[in-house]
C-alpha cells in the first residue's frame, strides 16, 4: 500500500461480512482431518520430545528429501544438500533480498509484481526497476533494454525477480521461447534471477514448462518455493535452492533471522509429504480452483463493464483485470466495500505508481457463490462510475476547452 | 469504571480506530479502569446492555462511529459517552452543513460549493461545473462530503479535471465539495473541554514543500507542537478555533483544522472524534499543555461523565 490512509481501508476485509477477493488464501477446509489427526498421533507416539526442540537452520533433513521430491514433480532435479527450509515463501524472499542486496543496488522484476515483495525489496532501499509484462509473461526485450540503459549508467541489476508461472498478480506464465532466453541472458550477462515458484503445480490445463532453474542448472537461477499453496500456509514452510555460496550467507542470515524454521511443523509436513498423499491432495486443489476461476471469469463475461478486460490464467490463484482507463481501482475499493467486498487495487503491485485502472483478484479462498456475488458487486459499481463519468463529460461545457477566464476565476 | 470501548467499526477508517482504541484501552487499564472493548456487530447493543458500562469510550473514526449513529443508540440505552453528541457528530461529519454553519456564524472557512452524485447523474448538475469553478477558483481541492481522513481528496488545477476528481471524491460518499484552495500555515487546533490546547502546525517536508496533496497525505508532513506564532496571531487562531468548536455544538473533545493564511485563520473542517494514536495530535497538543496520555484519557472521561 502506498498511502497510510489506503492501508488502513483494507482493515474493513476482516470483518466477516466482507466478500475478500483481495487475499491470496489457499482453501485449506477440504484438507484430510484423519489425515492430520494421523500425523499428531504419530507425533504423539514417537516424536514429542523431538519436535519440541531446536532443530537444523537448513531445515530438516526429511523435509529437505520431500522438496526434492515435489520439485521432481514439476522435472527440477535438485539435491537436498542445496535447499534451505525458510518460514515461509515471505522469509525466501526476504533471506535473499539481504544478502545480495546493499542500498541503492538494483533489483529488476515483472510488472506488475507480487505485492508482498515490494515493501522486502525496500526495507533493504533497493532500486526496483519493474519490465511489462504482456500475455506471455515479462517482456523479455524490455529486459534487455532496461539492462542496457543500466549498462549505459555503469550499472547493472543485482538480480531479476520473477514469477514466471501464473504470475501473482498478472496470472499469466513466461513463454518457453521467454524462459531459454532469460537464461540465456542471465548466463550471458552473470546476472542472478530469482525463480519465485509459488503455484507451478497448480496447473488446471496445458503443457508444464520447464523452470528456470532446470533450463540453467542451477548457476544463475536461485529457486523459491513454499508449501503455503499447496498444502498448508499456516504452517510457514517455504524454501530456497541456491549455489554453495549463497547458501553459506543465506544459513547465517536465518541464524541471525530466527535460528531454524518450527520442528514441529516441519515433521508434520515432511511425513506427510512422504506419505506420497499430497499428489491425491494437490489434484483436488487443481480441480476446486479450476472451478473457481472459470465461475470468475464468467461472472466478470456478465458483470463487468464494457472496456474492462482480463485473463484467463492456466493456473494459480489471481486474475488481473483492467477497468475503463478513466476508473482508478484504489477509487473503485472504497466504492465496493461499502457494499462489502474486496480486491488489491493495482498500484499496490508497482513501485511507480502504473496499475491505477487494475486489480488482482483472487479465486482460490473464496467459494463460488461468494465469487459470483462479489464479482457482481463490483461490476455494478464500475458501472455506476462509468456512467456518471460519461454524464459529468457530455456536458457543452466539458466537451469544449476551458474558456479563458476560468483559470484566474476570481477567489 | 466499567468502561465499554468501541473500537473498529465498519467505516474506511477503521485501521486508525483499532490503533486508537488499542492506546486508549491501555490507558484505561493504566487508570484501574475496567475495559470491556467492543466492534460494531450485530451483538453491540446486547453487548452493552449485558455489561451494563458506566460510561462509553468512543475510539471510533468515520462512518457510524464519529457521525451520531453510535451515540444515538448510546443515548436510548441511557449510557454517558466520550465526545460531542449526536447533533455536534452530524454538523461536523458533513462538511458542507459545518461550514454553512460556520458562515452563520461569521466564522471564515474557504467559499465552496456542494455537489451531490444524485444531482449530476439526473438532474444535469454538471453543467455548472464551469459557474463553480468561475466561483471557487483555482486551484480548488475537491473532497467527499463525509471523509475524516486524506482518503478521496484531489486538487484540481484546471476546470478538465473536474470529472475525474469528483468520481474520485464521490467514490467515498454520495455528495463531494469543491473548495477554494487556500495557500497558508497548516494549522490544528484541539479542543479539550472548553480549552484550546497548544496548537499544532503541520510542516509539509521540504522535497514536496509546494505539493498540493502533501496537505493531504499523512506522512509527507513533519509536526511542531505548540506552532512557533506570534501571541497575537496565535491568539486569533485559538478564538476562531473555539468559535467554530462551539457553533458547531462540540463537547469534550475535537479537533479544528484551520489554515492561516494572509489575511487570518480559515476554518477547514471540525473533526468530532480525532485520531488518539499515541502520534495523533490531540495526544500531542495535550502533552504540549502538560497532560500525558493517561491523564488526557482520565480528564476525556471526565468530561464524559460530568466528575469533575
Amino acid at each position: 500500500m502506498r498511502s497510510s490512509a489506503m492501508r488502513d481501508m483494507m482493515e474493513i476485509t476482516a470483518r466477516p461480512e466482507v466478500i475478500s477477493l483481495a487475499g491470496g488464501l489457499p482453501d485449506t477446509s477440504t484438507f484430510p482431518t484423519e489425515a492430520f489427526a494421523e500425523e499428531m498421533h504419530r507425533i504423539e507416539k514417537t516424536a514429542v520430545a523431538e519436535v519440541l526442540q531446536y532443530g537444523p537452520t537448513e531445515g530438516s533433513m526429511l523435509v529437505r528429501e520431500q522438496i526434492v521430491e515435489v520439485m521432481a514433480a514439476e522435472g527440477t532435479n535438485v539435491e537436498a544438500r542445496d535447499v534451505t527450509v525458510t518460514t515461509g515463501g515471505q522469509q525466501a524472499i526476504d533471506l535473499i533480498t539481504k544478502v545480495l542486496i546493499d542500498p541503492g543496488d538494483v533489483i529488476v522484476c515483472d510488472a506488475p509484481t507480487y505485492p508482498g515483495a515490494i515493501p522486502t525489496f525496500c526495507s533493504y532501499e533497493a532500486d526496483v526497476r519493474q519490465v511489462e509484462c504482456d500475455a506471455d509473461g515479462m517482456r523479455i526485450d524490455l529486459l534487455e533494454e532496461t539492462i542496457a540503459t543500466l549498462e549505459a549508467e555503469g550499472r547493472r541489476p543485482k538480480f531479476i525477480y520473477s514469477i514466471p508461472t501464473f504470475q501473482n498478480p498478472g496470472g499469466v506464465t513466461l513463454s518457453l521461447e521467454r524462459r531459454r532466453r532469460l537464461v540465456e541472458i542471465a548466463q550471458e550477462k552473470e546476472i542472478l534471477v530469482i525463480e519465485d515458484n509459488p503455484y507451478g503445480l497448480l496447473r488446471f490445463e496445458g503443457d508444464p514448462l520447464p523452470t528456470l532453474y532446470s533450463l540453467d542448472g542451477g548457476n544463475y537461477v536461485v529457486y523459491l518455493g513454499t508449501f503455503s499453496k499447496i498444502l498448508s500456509a499456516g504452517l510457514r514452510i517455504g524454501w530456497l535452492v541456491t549455489p554453495t555460496p549463497i547458501r553459506e550467507k543465506v544459513v547465517l542470515g536465518k541464524q541471525a533471522g530466527d535460528l531454524c524454521t518450527s520442528t514441529l511443523t516441519q515433521d508434520f509436513a515432511g511425513h506427510f509429504f512422504a506419505s506420497g498423499r499430497w499428489r491425491e491432495y494437490v489434484a483436488e486443489l487443481v480441480e476446486i480452483y479450476r472451478a473457481r476461476r472459470d465461475v470468475m471469469v464468467g461472472a466478470m463475461a456478465e458483470y463487468f463493464p464494457h472496456g474492462a478486460t482480463w485473463n484467463k490464467p492456466q493456473g494459480g490463484l489471481f486474475i488481473w483485470a483492467t477497468m475503463p482507463e478513466v476508473l482508478s481501482s484504489e477509487d473503485l475499493l472504497a466504492k465496493a466495500l461499502s457494499q462489502n467486498v474486496a480486491f488489491v487495487p493495482g498500484p499496490n503491485a508497482y513501485v511507480d505508481g502504473r496499475g491505477a485502472s487494475s486489480m488482482r483478484l483472487n479465486f482460490s479462498g473464496v467459494k463460488e457463490d461468494e465469487i459470483i456475488e462479489g464479482i457482481r458487486r463490483i461490476g455494478q459499481v464500475a458501472r455506476e462510475q462509468l456512467k456518471l463519468y460519461e454524464t459529468m463529460t457530455s456536458t457543452d461545457e466539458m466537451r469544449l476547452p476551458p474558456r479563458p477566464g476560468d483559470a484566474e476565476a476570481d477567489s | 469504571m466499567r468502561v465499554a470501548l468501541l473500537q473498529g467499526g465498519r467505516s474506511l477508517e477503521r485501521g486508525v480506530s483499532l490503533r486508537s482504541g488499542q492506546r486508549v484501552s491501555e490507558a484505561l487499564r493504566d487508570l484501574g479502569h475496567e475495559v470491556v472493548a467492543m466492534d460494531l456487530g450485530p451483538d453491540l447493543v446486547s453487548r452493552l446492555e449485558s455489561s451494563r458500562p458506566d460510561v462509553a469510550f468512543i475510539a471510533l473514526h468515520g462512518t457510524e462511529g464519529e457521525d451520531g449513529t453510535v451515540q444515538a443508540m448510546l443515548e436510548l440505552l441511557g449510557i454517558p459517552y466520550t465526545g460531542p453528541g449526536v447533533a455536534a457528530c452530524q454538523r461536523c461529519m458533513d462538511k458542507s452543513l459545518a461550514k454553512y454553519i460556520l458562515r452563520e456564524h461569521g466564522l471564515p472557512t474557504p467559499d465552496w460549493v456542494t455537489y451531490s452524485e444524485a444531482g449530476i447523474r439526473d438532474f444535469g448538475a454538471a453543467s455548472t461545473f464551469g459557474t463553480a469553478v468561475r466561483r471557487v477558483g483555482l486551484p480548488l481541492v475537491a473532497k467527499p462530503a463525509s471523509q475524516g481522513s486524506s482518503l478521496g481528496v484531489k486538487v484540481v488545477t484546471e476546470l478538465a479535471q473536474i470529472p475525474n476528481a469528483l468520481i474520485t471524491a464521490l467514490s467515498y460518499d454520495d455528495r463531494a465539495l469543491l473548495e477554494t484552495w487556500v495557500s497558508g500555515r497548516e494549522l490544528a487546533v484541539s479542543v479539550l473541554g472548553d480549552e484550546a490546547l497548544p496548537v499544532v502546525e503541520a510542516i509539509p517536508t521540504e522535497s514536496n514543500a509546494y505539493d498540493f496533496e502533501a496537505r493531504y497525505e499523512i506522512g509527507a508532513a513533519s509536526f511542531e507542537c505548540p506552532a512557533d506564532l506570534p501571541e497575537e496571531q496565535r491568539d486569533e487562531v485559538e478564538r476562531v478555533a473555539l468559535a467554530a468548536y462551539e457553533a458547531l455544538g462540540c463537547s469534550g473533545f475535537s479537533r479544528v483544522d484551520v489554515i492561516l493564511a494572509d489575511d487570518g485563520p480559515q476554518v477547514l473542517e471540525v473533526n468530532a472524534i480525532p485520531g488518539l494514536t499515541e502520534t495523533s495530535l490531540l495526544p500531542q497538543a495535550a502533552e504540549a499543555a502538560g497532560m500525558d496520555f493517561d491523564q488526557m484519557v482520565e480528564k476525556i472521561l471526565q468530561l464524559a461523565t460530568g466528575d469533575e
